[in-house]
């Protein structure tokens, strides 16, 4: 039996641990000699005040749906997907692939070219990780923890190495062609009649990205391959014992969940960048995991944490410009959120439990006397 | 390649593996009593900065080595909080401490130096110098024996030769003490020793309070000895180095030992590219060096030479029955 309602374990919960977060986040910018008031309004007129910002704000959004839904799916099966960040540089390189040597007549083709080689590459990445888990028995975390560094080191060398043109200093490959420019949101927008900022990275990608978590809902509640991969999350036995082969469940969720955050590259590197460079995709990855927890792995609660964590990377990026805040207190209040709402989980629930069943007994007592 | 570059190319292997050992060991503890520690790189993060900082403001290294510890120290409590009162996820608790350090020490370094996230550069007295031990000056110049010793074995800064004696002394704590056999069963079975009468949470927080001062002087090393100041993200990814060598140690430290010098040997020769053209008649990549001990470990973890066999109950929480 749940001890708590419905409501208070999916808004209540998150909710408490998200006010921690900004609490003691406030406590920080107040220690280092800042007013978090100030920092907060100029946070909120730089990231949604006008349509550049909701355009910036937007852009990463994108990226942190993807990746979220990445960590998400990979938890309804119980597995750590922490290499999210290899998996989206891997995804990077498959944009690039599709982008530069393959001659695209029009960017919609492209775009679905070169999300397939993102999301393959992506997949790869994640599904070696995952046959070493479901075969040989070593611990996925440390595994994808590994293949992020090997990615690093790969993508070091294929920009240094291969694709870097001839003459060409920083380790980067050439410009895409004009051809696979991804549309803007003003590109869309303007012909409805909106206007919305030309200078702001949003794109259409963004459009792919709410249709993946729409996708991810539809796959997860309403499909028996979502069945099969939570009913094995919950319990490893059960699924095995109701004829779910524990080696498909890991590497199918793996599989998604890398082809998924390799997907991030068409917004970061088709979208935003038009070529591929070291470090593109800027920790992204690991964002995700932050998204993934605050959204309770549903594909709701991952695009409107998404989103709002496009609004503090967005807003830390203005605090930066005006203030003498530096970009990582952004860094902080990720860690702060990871650590409220995914390791102290227990720390916010166990007080409200008692609540929740103080208040149960008093009403079952109630009729009684 | 002539003998003055081996001892050369040695000398920085042992320099570069030090951080890597006592970050290493620390790990050992942590996980040997069934706490999984993924959070190494930002406490040796967090030790770093504050080591440099303290150091930096007071002149006194020993000072600064003393806040490493404790800062590191208190992100230990808090994974200690986290993973073993709160019964949470281990790992995402480890995820969040990385970041928080990763982002408090720029944000602090900020606010107290205004440099741009880094410390001021430490001046003599401010970091650890080398040691010359005894009678190095005296026999630098007999041949082979002279260069290895004065070079090689002496020269380091204290804190290389307390990490080696850290090796034998966590092999004795482990393997010969009533405090070690305890730590090593409640990392496979807690209920064992929570029936035996003693502290599993007690156990537990030991070992992470353990973890926590190792990773405090392995962050100090590399702000006042290996390098002379604090500069954003310098950890550079050694906590995930170490925690792989870990696992190619078997989570025993006499192997923790071979496989950070292992490591260590990766790192030096990476800065020189002549050295290996010259020893093995072909160049090497850079970026295959960096990323061998990562490729070692998913071999070495997956199996398929020797097989590595974590403490059973490492990663669960421990909960008492009723």
């Amino acid at each position: 039996m749940d001890v708590m309602p419905k409501w208070a374990e999916v808004v209540l919960v998150p909710l408490i641990s998200l006010l921690l977060a900004a609490l003691i986040s406030a406590l920080v910018i107040l220690a280092i000699g800042e007013d978090p008031i100030a920092a907060v309004k100029l946070m909120v007129t730089g990231a949604l005040g006008s349509t550049y910002g909701w355009g910036y704000t937007l852009y990463y959004a994108t990226n942190f749906m993807f990746t979220g839904l990445a960590v998400a799916i990979a938890f309804h099966a119980r597995l750590f997907n922490i290499g999210g960040e290899g998996q989206a540089m891997l995804g990077g390189l498959g944009v690039a692939i599709a982008c530069l040597y393959i001659p695209w007549p029009h960017w919609s083709l492209a775009l679905i070219g070169a999300a397939f080689m993102a999301g393959l590459l992506g997949a790869i990445w994640a599904a070696i990780p995952a046959w070493l888990q479901a075969k040989r028995g070593s611990h996925i975390v440390i595994t994808t923890i590994m293949f992020n560094f090997i990615a690093a080191a790969l993508l070091n060398y294929v920009l240094v190495n291969l694709m870097r043109p001839k003459g060409q200093m920083d380790p980067a490959t050439a410009r895409f062609p004009d051809a696979v420019h991804l549309p803007t949101l003003h590109d869309l927008l303007s012909p409805l009649g909106i206007a919305f900022s030309k200078a702001a990275p949003a794109n259409v990608s963004l459009l792919v990205a709410v249709a993946a978590c729409f996708g991810l809902w539809l796959l997860i509640w309403r499909s028996r391959l979502g069945y099969e991969i939570r009913a094995y999350g919950h319990s490893e036995s059960a699924a095995k014992y109701a004829g779910i082969s524990p080696v498909k469940i890991t590497m199918i969720a793996m599989i998604i969940s890398g082809a998924l955050a390799g997907m991030m590259a068409i917004n970061n590197v088709m979208g935003e960048a038009e070529r591929l460079v070291l470090n593109s995709t800027e920790g992204a990855g690991f964002i995700g995991i932050a998204v993934a927890l605050m959204g309770r792995s549903h594909p709701l609660g991952v695009f409107i944490s998404a989103i709002l964590f496009g609004f503090l990377y967005q807003g830390g990026a203005e605090l930066a410009l005006w203030t003498s805040i530096p970009r990582e207190l952004i860094v902080v209040i990720q860690a702060l959120v990871i650590l409220f709402t995914g390791a102290l989980d227990n720390m916010v629930r166990m007080p409200l439990e008692k609540v929740f069943l103080a208040l149960r007994k008093r009403k079952a007592a109630g009729p009684a006397t | 390649m002539d003998y003055i570059t081996l001892i050369q190319l040695l000398d920085s292997t042992v320099r570069l593996a030090t951080p890597l050992l006592l970050a290493c060991l620390a790990g050992l503890f942590s996980e040997r009593a069934g706490i999984f520690d993924i959070g190494l790189e930002g406490k040796m993060l967090a030790a770093a900065f504050f080591s440099a900082a303290i150091a930096a403001l007071t002149g006194n290294v020993w000072l600064g080595l003393i806040a490493g510890i404790a800062s590191s120290l208190v992100l230990s409590a808090l994974h200690g909080v986290a993973s073993i009162t709160f019964r949470g996820n281990q790992l995402i608790s480890g995820v969040a401490i990385n970041f928080l350090a990763a982002g408090m020490t720029v944000l602090i370094a900020q606010s107290w130096f205004q440099q741009g996230g880094r410390t001021p550069s430490l001046m003599a007295g401010a970091r650890f110098e080398g040691i010359t031990l005894p009678g190095a000056d005296a026999i630098a110049d007999v041949p082979y024996i002279g260069p290895l010793y004065a070079e090689l074995i002496s020269g380091h800064s204290i804190l290389v030769y307390m990490a080696l004696a850290a090796v034998p002394l966590t092999w004795w704590l482990l393997y010969r003490t009533r405090f070690g056999l305890r730590l090593r069963a409640v990392g496979e079975n807690p209920a064992a020793v929570d029936t035996a009468g003693v502290s599993v949470v007690g156990l537990r927080y030991a070992a992470v309070a353990i973890c926590g001062v190792l990773c405090g002087i392995a962050g100090a090393y590399l702000s006042t000895a290996l390098q002379a100041g604090f500069v954003k993200d310098m950890s550079a990814g050694r906590g995930f180095i170490a925690l792989a060598a870990l696992i190619f140690a078997k989570w025993r430290p006499w192997y923790a030992l071979w496989a950070t010098l292992l490591f260590g040997l990766f790192g030096a020769l990476e800065t020189r590219p002549d050295v290996i053209e010259a020893a093995i008649g072909m160049k090497v990549q850079g970026q295959l060096l960096g990323a061998l001990p990562y490729l070692m470990t998913v071999i070495i973890l997956a199996g398929f030479v020797g097989k590595a066999i974590p403490p059973r109950a490492g990663g669960e929480p421990y909960v008492k029955e009723r």
